[in-house]
């Protein structure tokens, strides 16, 4: 494979990293509302991703850093193209990192309240617009000939992309609900697997939609595999919770996110953004790409530091492997 | 069209907006992590508890500053593709490689080791947990290095070739973008400023203590140790400036002599100390002058020839074609004077604490104070400074921990708006880099919302830092002189709660 084609593969992978990792998260973040019934259950649930959710999001940087340097001509035109749905990204990704950070700092209940709805929508209005996002580039948008994207900002909220948000909203925040499951104790561990079948069900409803939709628009015998991985490892899922399998649970909603992420980037290759107006004027693996030398050197780096990143990023989650619950939690915040 | 409008008028609006407020954060963060681990390395060496407190106090500021130094890093990291297409499309193969060196390397191990810190205090034995604060400065250092090296880049494009059937810039030597002159002598006087930054933050923040007569022991402890970052960082700060300064002269000419108002070049060339002129004329009205120091600084003699704005101006002219190379001569002369005086002041000022609160083997008996006592504020041999010079000292001190932000805010503006029109010097022109097909809707859409969600947050971060500032270092509990002995905690009571949560 030329070292394009390898790079469109790494960046699909930093991108299924980011939805696999902060897809929890963002999950983690909505369940603050849906499922904790009082401020030490939201606090339980919030401290399941404490130590995490940071070095979480930077695979979100690496992405979108890659992506600069692997395709410039990529990143040009989806960040300048998709400019609002990702200023609402950024605006909900600040705020939600302070809010993780400063909510526990001052005890005013005022304070902390509005942290909290602060985790709750952010967590959700960028759960929900990373779908829009990926539907609307594995759809193909308004691109003239020099790749700049002349479409509006409602272009964007089309059905197909719209129904990706709510895929993506559906799924993370059942990813977070198995997750749950598997860091707590006690009552919020048994609500975590009640909800995760209700929101599992309907995540799989969803999500089959979207996936034939994908197919039928663009697919071809690989997608088609990757669609039925994603779609068996969802119902495993969903069965391996009711059974109580809760490791297994987590590690199939998992691939269920592996699975639909490869399947959007197989159909989108050799594209990497696809033009509605032309064929002519869609960015591909070639087109879009950097030069053999920068590819050489990024190749390097990504061999030798993704490998290292995966080890230390593991060993956290194995030092914080312990379930947590409300009798962890003390009633004031000690330092 | 009207020029206050121009498609990247308003996108430079945003850039500078949002980096400048975005390095306000920085400097704090490089600087407070190694401090921070300096003294929790102290602690696990000495086990003395003044220092575990005094890492518990700054550790828990270094928090609430790096929180809105990560979230707004974000930006910077999407914002060249969003106002900046042109640009990213044109130097992607370039400027892009080191942004993912600095993802893939560098933000990976502060975001993940800082997250093993803040709630490992109960999880890792102790020289584990001190580790990961390392790391977390290791990460700190490198992510600057890397950001640096590209912006070196944009002041002094090396290592590349121009390819004119894919109109961009291609990367031919990864190693000299990495290790040019230009991209070590500014990470040299970067971190260094940072050093100079963190500590008047820590001179400030104990002075304030100090005059209250609170938290002595931590606060001397944190007095020495940041009146010595000051000395220190402020001291390597101006030899590096220099040096970059050496550089630039030869780099970007125009920039300099700019710096300087020096309007057609001299030998030998003054030094500026006030100037006041007319930009259209080119020319200044009024002007004191130190003479031959310009030559000085860029040559290091006091007779050589340094080319003024309008030779620079028309020599480019030539190499470029028509146009004004000029930029804008008032904001570049006092960035350069802001960013300097502002560093210096607060330079002599940590030169001169560290000679007022020497330590006792420099004293006479009678001035030498215990450990639970604040020092005698002694500017001569055998008598301190009465009461009310003493106030003062400690209320000037509490001031200079604004002067090194002041002073690296206007160092950015200077650099960046030194080097217009161009974005990449010599090569790509601001003009031509923005987002062809951002309206001008949205770039004053996202405008406002930056600019006033960083203003709430701003009153956010301070008022909480000054809660946690006023409040002074915690008191120890009994699990934090008994550290874990085992990765993952030492397991005596399985619902012990965690030694800190969200």
């Amino acid at each position: 494979m030329e070292l394009h084609g390898v790079w469109f593969v790494l960046i699909a992978f930093l991108w299924t990293g980011y939805f696999f990792l902060e897809g929890f998260d963002f999950g983690v973040g909505i369940l603050t509302k849906v499922l904790a019934r009082n401020r030490p259950e939201r606090r339980v649930l919030i401290n399941t991703i404490g130590p995490v959710w940071d070095g979480n999001e930077v695979w979100l940087l690496t992405a979108a850093g890659s992506t600069f340097a692997a395709f410039p001509e990529w990143y040009a035109t989806l960040f300048s193209g998709f400019y609002l749905p990702l200023l609402i990204i950024l605006v909900s990704l600040i705020v939600r990192g302070v809010a993780f950070e400063y909510r526990v700092k001052r005890p005013e209940e005022n304070w902390q309240r509005n942290w909290e709805h602060a985790i709750f929508w952010t967590s959700l209005i960028a759960a929900f617009l990373w779908g829009v996002v990926f539907g609307n580039i594995v759809r193909g948008v308004k691109l003239d000939q020099n790749f700049d994207y002349v479409g509006t900002f409602w272009d964007l909220l089309n059905p197909y992309a719209l129904l990706g948000g709510l895929v993506t909203l559906t799924l993370f925040t059942f990813h977070g609900a198995v997750f749950t499951a598997l860091k707590t104790v006690g009552d919020i561990r048994v609500r975590a697997r009640k909800l995760a079948t209700g929101v599992g069900l309907l995540t799989a409803v969803l999500a089959l939609v979207f996936l034939l939709w994908t197919q039928v628009e663009g697919g071809d015998g690989k997608s088609l595999v990757a669609l039925v991985v994603a779609v068996a490892a969802l119902v495993a899922a969903l069965v391996a919770n009711q059974v109580g399998r809760e490791g297994w649970s987590f590690a199939l909603s998992g691939v269920t996110i592996v699975a639909a992420v490869a399947m959007l980037f197989l159909t989108l290759f050799p594209n990497v953004m696809p033009s509605s107006l032309n064929e002519e004027w869609s960015l591909t693996v070639t087109n879009a790409s950097s030069s053999p030398y920068t590819l050489k050197i990024m190749t390097w780096c990504a061999a030798i530091a993704a490998p290292i990143v995966m080890l230390y990023q593991g060993w956290t989650y194995w030092v914080f492997r312990k379930r947590i619950g409300t009798q962890h939690i003390a009633a004031e915040a000690t330092h | 069209m009207d020029l206050a409008l121009a498609p990247e008028t308003l996108a430079r609006w945003q850039f500078g907006i949002t980096t400048v407020y975005h390095f306000l954060f920085v400097p704090l963060t490089i600087s407070l992590a190694a401090l921070t681990a300096g003294l929790q390395t102290a602690w696990v060496r000495t086990e003395k508890e003044k220092y575990l407190k005094a890492t518990k106090f700054w550790g828990k500021l270094f928090l609430i500053n790096i929180a809105m130094g990560v979230v707004t890093g974000i930006v910077q990291e999407f914002q060249f593709g969003m106002n900046w297409s042109d640009y990213s499309r044109f130097v992607g193969d370039i400027f892009g490689a080191p942004l993912a060196f600095e993802a893939l390397i560098a933000f990976f191990f502060e975001s993940t080791f800082i997250g093993l810190w803040i709630f490992g205090w109960d999880k890792l034995p102790k020289k584990i947990h001190l580790a990961c604060m390392w790391m977390v400065s290791i990460g700190t250092i490198l992510s600057a290095y890397f950001i640096l090296a590209a912006n070196s880049w944009m002041q002094h494009p090396v290592g590349y070739k121009i390819n004119e059937s894919k109109g961009r810039a291609e990367l031919t030597d990864f190693w000299l973008v990495l290790t040019q002159n230009t991209a070590l002598a500014q990470a040299f006087h970067t971190l260094t400023a940072a050093f100079l930054t963190g500590g008047a933050f820590m001179v400030g923040i104990s002075a304030f203590h100090l005059l209250r007569r609170k938290h002595i022991r931590e606060m001397k402890t944190s007095l020495r140790l940041g009146l010595v970052t000051v000395v220190v960082g402020g001291l390597l700060t101006a030899v590096s400036g220099d040096t970059l300064g050496k550089i630039m002269f030869e780099q970007q000419p125009m920039k300099m002599a700019a710096a300087e108002a020096l309007w057609d070049g001299e030998a030998p060339a003054p030094f500026s100390v006030f100037a006041y002129g007319d930009v259209d004329a080119g020319h200044n009205k009024v002007a004191i002058e130190i003479p031959g120091l310009l030559s000085f600084l860029a040559n290091d003699d006091f007779t050589s020839h340094v080319p003024g704005i309008n030779d620079v101006n028309k020599a480019e002219q030539e190499k470029f074609g028509p146009g004004d190379y000029r930029p804008n001569i008032p904001v570049a002369y006092w960035g350069f004077r802001w960013m300097i005086g502002f560093g210096m002041t607060s330079f002599a000022i940590g030169l001169a604490g560290l000679w007022l609160t020497r330590k006792k083997f420099l004293l006479p008996q009678h001035l030498r104070v215990g450990e639970d006592e604040v020092p005698h504020v002694v500017l001569f041999k055998n008598k301190a400074l009465g009461p009310t010079l003493t106030r003062w000292y400690w209320r000037i001190a509490i001031w200079t921990l604004a002067f090194p932000l002041i002073a690296s805010s206007w160092g950015w503006i200077f650099t960046e708006m030194g080097r217009q029109p161009w974005v990449v010097y010599g090569v790509l022109q601001t003009r031509d880099a923005v987002s062809p097909t951002v309206s001008q809707g949205e770039v004053i859409t996202s405008m406002i919302v930056f600019t006033s969600l960083y203003a709430i947050l701003a009153v956010v971060e301070v008022k909480l830092l000054a809660k946690y500032v006023k409040a002074g270092p915690p008191e120890l509990t009994e699990a934090d002189l008994n550290p874990p002995t085992k990765i993952g905690g030492d397991s005596r009571d399985a619902d012990k709660p965690m030694a800190f949560s969200y």
